[in-house]
């Protein structure tokens, strides 16, 4: 009888990604407020999915959607109320890692033959008071055991992560300021961001304390917003004139490292090698990284544990690299969602769809030079005190 | 280092009264599990029969081997706390209006990792020892305090949410006829109440120990026929707003039983003592202790019970003092609900056979009043809300949580 | 031929104020002392009222109570089955008694002095025979009131209670033999909780107020007020107790009418 396959160790046996690609990338410009609901913010990323090629709704056979606010409906419900009528349907609720599962999901259903051309999109609505109602209801963990105590949200939880992370690694918060503050540059000319100007590491040092050691610019300004693409066959993407962007390689994680008794990794340290075996590239191959970055923190964590330094050298390899999009190791080329804004699950997508554009030569910003390939990485839902869900893909420009 | 507690000044009369929030109460039903520990001061955790883990948050199968045999056990409380954070904004109105609140990730010797509240004196890397608590919302919490005591400890500010103590707080005791409200006197005069009213009724019956509770620091006798509502609604008129904690004193105790007593006016008496005597109660004072459970230093904390733990199940020898007291725990369950929403916590505080005269042929071990009274006061400092006080109570919470069908035998034997 | 009596004179006499009415009865309260007995037998039900409802929601027009009390409750009437001596006498309960006996003349012996200086105070036969000889024997069928000012007592010491019980004024054994025996008296009243002396339970019999009245189908009234302001003779006393199926005695309103101007 055959071993039981360890995991994270194993020869890529994985089947690739070859004939599937994604197109389109669509961003409905991100709103602080809005009295539209998620299905309004779906309606608009799919009208824009389905123009350029002069698609119908009924021909999109394959849906993936992600969203916080949704409720009372779930995929189902979105179906009848947008007239599709899909022979593959998902709902990816996985928060910050919904985009690179949304796509591995579609890929291989349309690589099968399940579904020829699946919109993946991830849209969430931005009501005065949703942030609250989201916070205290967001899992039974966190709803037993972590609201309880201050309610202070994301920012307390990852505060201590932060707290942990300087403590064990000795990285401070200027290290922190760097990878926002080059965010922040390549933001300036994204027209619907949400932190529209310069940020200085006097700025960032000086703001307000959330909960220490977490100040106002280590945190993400929730918005209203949609982040929408389109996985089909590389054949289709050609017959409609779309640039497209193949899919390499990719891997996804949840609840690794359990019994880490704060995170100081994710997944990605179980599959990276995976990742880039599969791909047939190592770290210093690709030409810009998205990384997830809720938190500064976890952007610094994926940058280890995805292959780029060695654990506990995530600062040092911030304080040897510049981030900006003509910088050393371009990074969160839109600015991410620090600085466009986290528009719930559609955060999980943004590094994606900006892969995409970059890939595709079609940025909303600036361009990173000769950009062949990338990784985007995903990371979220924190369920009682860490993030359980961790993705990374890695993509290159189709010829 | 916590600061000792500053005794408060008078209240301003023309500052609005600060309205009681609520942290968000809602818990799965297998969490509150940790509300029945935090409800007796006990700390426990779900362990595993099958595999040993201990295993925290509250969850339906053990995540080391999948058994649904995880039942809450009492385990050892100590730890160290790994990082901490202080927040600062909240979006929940009760913690927006107390920030800056510390909140920590402790790792317990038992093995899970807890996110805690915290002590002041609660270090980053030091050693502590965990305490769940019932916050305001009446659901249990887990608090990191220092490992070993350090000075005014029970004055930090955040503590001192989740407990009732009494210290600088004004105290009614219904009934100081009897050993029990004289003792209940002496023990909150010793823990430092800002003033003790004492209840009298009935000031043409001498008794013994007037002397003595006229001696008692900060003491001030008024009068209070809980058999009255005109006596109860008028102390409360006069009083009410300037107490913070009530403890109900007044007791009937009569042997006796059902089928065996002849005749109904002892019941009746005990009934009105004891039963109407807390309906009354409740209703003069719980809406201002209701009104002011956020009302500064010496906010209102607690209506206290002390009933007898045969409530819990008849003993036909007391058998109609039984049913009345079990009248009085039924009551207690629903004025603890109406009571919540001011963070006001009702306290049962339970006892076998009492060192007082309607006991005397009763054999030991028995509780002697002080005993009482320094349960009382202990189980307030801690913020539990059901204590069992003595030998005989402690024995009858046990079998009655393995047998209650024997142990209804055992107590007609 | 008796004088025809005319009732409506008599009514409107009490209208005019020529006829005095006087009010002997104590307010019925919650802080009014009851009896005590040992811990051990029943107790009387001190007087309770529970609002039903005050021009509330619980009855917008209206105010009403309910109360709740002892047959021996404040101003009281005793009838003979109260006590073991009366038990089996015909007629002997509120009830059954003959209402023509709720009204009688009353004489007033007044003692306030000596039990001003003696709470211990206890009523002799030579004690009467003195009030006798200034204001004449004690007829036949008269209510026998021994005003002590005990009712104008604060209630600690109206109740008098101490370590070996109350002490408060009453009659010794023989003298209310002798009112039974000698005087036929309609019955005894007092202001004191109860018609016998505060120490009764060490007379032989014990309580020989009850004993002796009751044993012999007489009546009693307890706590009593404004006696003094009755005059010794002359009084007519209105006491008719509820009519409570066998009832061993009510709390009751206790008139006095006194003819002709301020006393």
């Amino acid at each position: 009888m055959a071993a039981v396959p360890q995991t994270g160790n194993e020869s890529p046996t994985r089947k690739s990604y070859d004939g599937v690609v994604a197109c389109l990338p669509v961003t409905i410009p991100y709103r602080r407020y809005s009295t539209n609901t998620a299905h309004w913010w779906i309606g608009r990323a799919l009208h824009e999915l389905i123009k350029p090629a002069g698609l119908r709704p009924k021909d999109i056979d394959g849906l993936a959607v992600s969203s916080f606010t949704v409720g009372p409906d779930t995929a189902v419900g979105l179906t009848q109320h947008f007239g599709l009528s899909p022979r593959w349907l998902d709902h990816i609720p996985f928060g910050g890692a919904s985009g690179v599962i949304a796509l591995r999901r579609a890929a291989r259903a349309v690589q099968a033959g399940d579904a020829h051309i699946v919109a993946c999109v991830a849209a969430d609505t931005n009501h005065v008071d949703s942030f609250r109602k989201t916070l205290s209801t967001f899992s039974r963990f966190a709803q037993d055991a972590v609201y309880p105590y201050g309610s202070g949200g994301a920012n307390a939880s990852f505060a201590l992560i932060t707290k942990n992370y300087m403590n064990a690694y000795g990285a401070k918060r200027e290290d922190f300021a760097k990878l926002c503050i080059a965010q922040r540059d390549n933001a300036l000319s994204i027209p619907h961001a949400m932190m529209k100007r310069k940020l200085t590491l006097d700025e960032y040092m000086s703001a307000r304390p959330i909960a220490e050691p977490i100040h106002l610019f280590d945190c993400v300004m929730p918005c209203a917003g949609a982040e929408a693409l389109l996985v089909c066959r590389e054949d289709t993407a050609r017959s409609f004139n779309l640039p497209a962007v193949r899919i390499l390689s990719t891997i996804e994680r949840h609840n690794a490292f359990a019994a880490d008794p704060m995170q100081v990794r994710g997944g990605w340290a179980l599959d990276a090698d995976e990742l880039w075996s599969m791909a047939g590239l190592r770290p210093e191959d690709v030409d810009f990284v998205q990384t997830y970055d809720d938190y500064p923190v976890i952007s610094m964590m994926q940058l280890e544990d995805l292959g780029f330094c060695a654990k506990g050298q995530g600062p040092d390899f911030v304080r040897s690299h510049t981030f900006t999009n003509d910088g050393t190791f371009p990074h969160n080329t839109s600015g991410g969602q620090l600085s466009v804004g986290q528009a719930g699950a559609a955060g999980g997508f943004l590094g994606l769809v900006e892969a995409m554009r970059q890939l595709t030569s079609q940025p909303l910003g600036t361009q990173v030079p000769d950009a062949r390939s990338c990784l985007v990485s995903g990371f979220g839902m924190i369920n009682y005190d860490r993030g359980l869900s961790s993705c990374a893909a890695i993509l290159a420009r189709a010829a | 280092m916590t600061p000792p507690l500053v005794r408060p000044k008078r209240k301003n009369p023309f500052q609005r009264t600060r309205l009681p929030l609520s942290p968000q109460g809602v818990r799965s039903r297998t969490a509150h599990g940790l509300t029945a520990a935090a409800a007796e001061g006990r700390f426990a955790l779900q362990v595993c029969l099958d595999c040993g883990a201990a295993v925290y948050p509250p969850r339906d199968a053990c995540p080391s081997c999948l058994s649904a045999r995880i039942p809450f056990r009492d385990v050892d409380s100590g730890g160290t706390l790994i990082a901490e954070t202080t927040v600062r904004t909240s979006t929940d109105p009760y913690f927006r209006e107390r920030t800056p609140w510390r909140v920590g990730t402790v790792r317990l010797d038992a093995g899970p990792v807890v996110v805690a509240h915290l002590h002041g004196d609660a270090v980053e890397g030091a050693r502590v020892r965990l305490e769940l608590k019932l916050d305001k919302s009446g659901s249990a919490v887990a608090m990191a305090l220092p490992e070993k005591d350090t000075p005014n400890m029970a004055d930090d500010p955040h503590l001192r949410e989740m407990t009732c103590d009494p210290k600088f707080r004004r105290v009614l005791i219904t009934d100081g006829r009897m050993p029990v409200g004289q003792a209940m006197a002496q023990a909150f005069s010793d823990a430092g109440a800002a003033i003790v009213f004492v209840g009298l009724a009935e000031p043409w019956k001498p008794f013994p120990g007037l002397d003595g509770l006229r001696k008692i620091e900060r003491v001030e006798i008024v009068p209070l026929d809980v058999t009255d509502t005109e006596s109860v609604t008028e102390q409360a008129q006069q009083n009410g707003a300037h107490i913070d904690i009530l403890v109900n004193t007044a007791e009937h105790v009569r042997p006796g039983g059902i089928v065996d007593r002849h005749g109904l006016t002892i019941a009746r008496e005990e009934m009105d003592v004891r039963y109407l005597g807390l309906m009354r109660l409740a209703q003069a004072f719980g809406p201002i202790l209701r009104f002011r459970g956020a009302d500064g230093v010496n906010s209102a904390a607690a209506f206290v019970n002390l009933l007898s733990v045969h409530a819990l199940m008849n003993w036909p020898t007391y058998g109609s003092y039984s049913a009345t007291e079990a009248a009085c725990l039924s009551a207690a369950q629903c004025m603890r609900a109406e009571l919540r929403p001011g963070g006001v916590k009702v306290v049962n505080v339970f006892f076998g056979p009492l060192e007082t005269e309607w006991f005397q042929t009763v054999p030991p071990p028995k509780v002697a009043p002080a005993m009482l009274a320094n349960a009382v006061v202990r189980t307030l400092r801690q913020g539990a809300e059901d204590a069992f006080v003595g030998d005989i109570a402690e024995d009858i919470r046990q079998r009655l949580a393995v047998n209650p069908k024997a142990l209804e035998r055992e107590m007609a034997s | 031929m008796p004088v025809p009596i005319d009732l409506l004179s008599f009514a409107r006499a009490v209208a005019d104020g020529d006829i005095r009415v006087i009010d002997l009865t104590q307010t019925l309260s919650q802080e009014f002392p009851t009896i005590v007995l040992p811990p051990e037998l029943g107790q009387c039900a001190p007087f309770r009222m529970e609002e039903v409802s005050r021009y509330d929601e619980r009855g917008p027009a209206w105010y009403w109570n309910n109360i709740s009390l002892g047959e021996h409750t404040g101003t009281h009437f005793d009838a003979p089955i109260h006590w073991i001596s009366g038990k089996d006498l015909p007629n002997n309960a509120v009830d059954t008694i003959d209402a023509a006996k709720f009204i009688a003349p009353a004489c007033v012996l007044d003692c306030s002095k000596e039990c001003a200086a003696n709470p211990d105070f206890a009523l002799t036969v030579p004690f009467v025979e003195q009030w006798e000889v200034r204001h004449g024997r004690i007829e036949p069928g008269s209510w026998v009131l021994l005003r002590t000012d005990w009712s104008k007592r604060s209630y600690p010491d109206y109740a008098g209670l101490r370590d070996d019980g109350a002490h408060t004024p009453g009659p010794e054994p023989t003298v209310v033999k002798w009112f039974v025996e000698e005087r036929d008296v309609h019955g005894f009243g007092t202001e004191t909780i109860g018609t016998d002396f505060g120490q009764g339970h060490h007379f032989n019999p014990p309580y020989p107020a009850h004993f002796y009245m009751h044993g012999k189908g007489r009546f009693g009234l307890q706590c009593l007020t404004n006696l003094d302001l009755l005059p010794p003779k002359g009084a007519l006393i209105i006491a008719a107790p509820l009519k409570i199926k066998q009832g061993s005695g009510s709390p009751l309103r206790v008139l006095a009418l006194v003819a002709g101007g301020t006393a």
